[in-house]
């Protein structure tokens, strides 16, 4: 039989001494860091360390996590500079000299310490048509999709994005253009460009195509360097300007 | 918190890139002001020229060159991606753009202008 937990007794973890063998966590909450000291363990990954803290020493720290397992894309966070999934990130890799900066991702406004809200992300997600069109008459039957055809292959390359806004962050164009529909916005409208099922492409390429899509592009390259799931939204988002481009030589062409 | 990110590849070609066209858009109006001067005759535009036979025209002469050469290595580099599909994720082609354009710039010096 087990003993009943002593909640007045201290914890030991609580209580890790700040000597060269703990990890030095400095964590943004609002416009200040806050310092913590947190024990090393094996196999330790960044968002072992913020469960960490906020279970044993302080309550209070705000973030977002779900599965830990890198499928739900909750865990973003800035560490030590870099916009990471934290939950696949191990403290070996990336803390230089025992030392972690811990910020919420950058381009999107923060709830409350690292939890930042993911709406405008989202809403960009429905601005570019991110969702799959029917149409007003669905065929009838399943469509033959070819797993080796063009098509396919394009939206295969871009469709494991777990929405964790981990390029969101990372790119130029956001911070400098907040209307910028962003990375993964785009990376899935070029997905549905390739979907031969879809009957919603003139409208998407005109929702992709205006100052805020994809022609804004820098081709900077921060989202394809930083993607956890080694996407490239970068060229697909070139081929959403070559299929933009094509359409709006199409009108050109067609008009009398 | 975003010192990290500038240190990429793709942002330090477009850097390059930008810079390197702002250079040239400077200088495209001094050199039809230049080409102007042909305008009141030969010997105009040869006492034009005359001024520039300096050190730091020379340079900037180099420079100019340098310049134009990654402005349209880059470019080309742009227009793989976006319109040849080119897949480039590495330093290697931003870093052969710019071997390319200083190569350009040194076979300039060595054509002894």
């Amino acid at each position: 039989m087990t003993a009943p937990l002593d909640h007045a007794a201290p914890r030991r973890e609580a209580t890790v001494r700040r000597d060269a063998e703990a990890l030095q966590v400095r964590v943004r909450r609002g416009s200040a860091f806050q310092a913590y000291a947190v024990a090393r363990r094996a196999n330790q990954t960044v968002l072992d360390v913020v469960t960490e803290i906020q279970r044993e020493q302080d309550p209070t720290l705000a973030y977002r996590f779900a599965c830990r397992v890198g499928m739900c894309g909750s865990c973003g966070m800035t560490v030590n500079g870099r916009p990471r999934w934290t939950c696949r990130t191990r403290v070996a890799a990336v803390a230089e000299e025992g030392v972690l900066t811990l910020e919420p991702l950058r381009n999107l406004p923060v709830v409350k310490d690292l939890a930042v809200d993911m709406e405008p992300f989202f809403e960009k997600w429905r601005r570019a048509h991110g969702y799959f069109e029917p149409g007003e008459a669905p065929p009838e039957d399943f469509a033959a999709v070819l797993p080796d055809s063009g098509p396919r292959r394009e939206a295969d390359a871009g469709i494991e994005c777990i929405n964790c806004g981990v390029c969101y962050a990372a790119c130029d164009v956001v911070s400098w253009n907040p209307d910028y529909l962003g990375p993964a916005a785009l990376n899935r409208a070029w997905t549905l460009v390739n979907d031969v099922r879809d009957q919603g492409q003139a409208a998407r390429l005109d929702a992709v195509a205006g100052d805020a899509g994809c022609h804004s592009c820098h081709s900077h390259m921060s989202c394809t360097e930083h993607c956890p799931k080694a996407l490239a939204p970068t060229f697909a988002i070139a081929g959403l300007k070559r299929a933009t481009g094509k359409a709006a030589l199409r009108r050109l062409w067609r008009k009398p | 918190m975003t010192r990290d990110l500038r240190r990429r590849p793709g942002f330090a070609a477009a850097l390059v890139h930008r810079l390197s066209g702002v250079a040239l858009a400077l200088f495209l109006p001094m050199h039809f002001l230049a080409l102007g001067t042909a305008l009141q005759g030969a010997d105009r535009l040869e006492s034009f020229l005359s001024l520039t036979h300096n050190g730091f025209a020379r340079t900037a002469e180099w420079g100019l060159v340098c310049a134009l050469s990654v402005h349209a290595a880059l470019g080309l580099r742009v227009l793989a991606i976006e319109w040849l599909s080119y897949r480039e994720r590495t330093a290697f082609v931003v870093s052969g753009c710019l071997a390319t354009s200083f190569a350009v710039g040194l076979l300039f010096l060595l054509s002894g202008a």
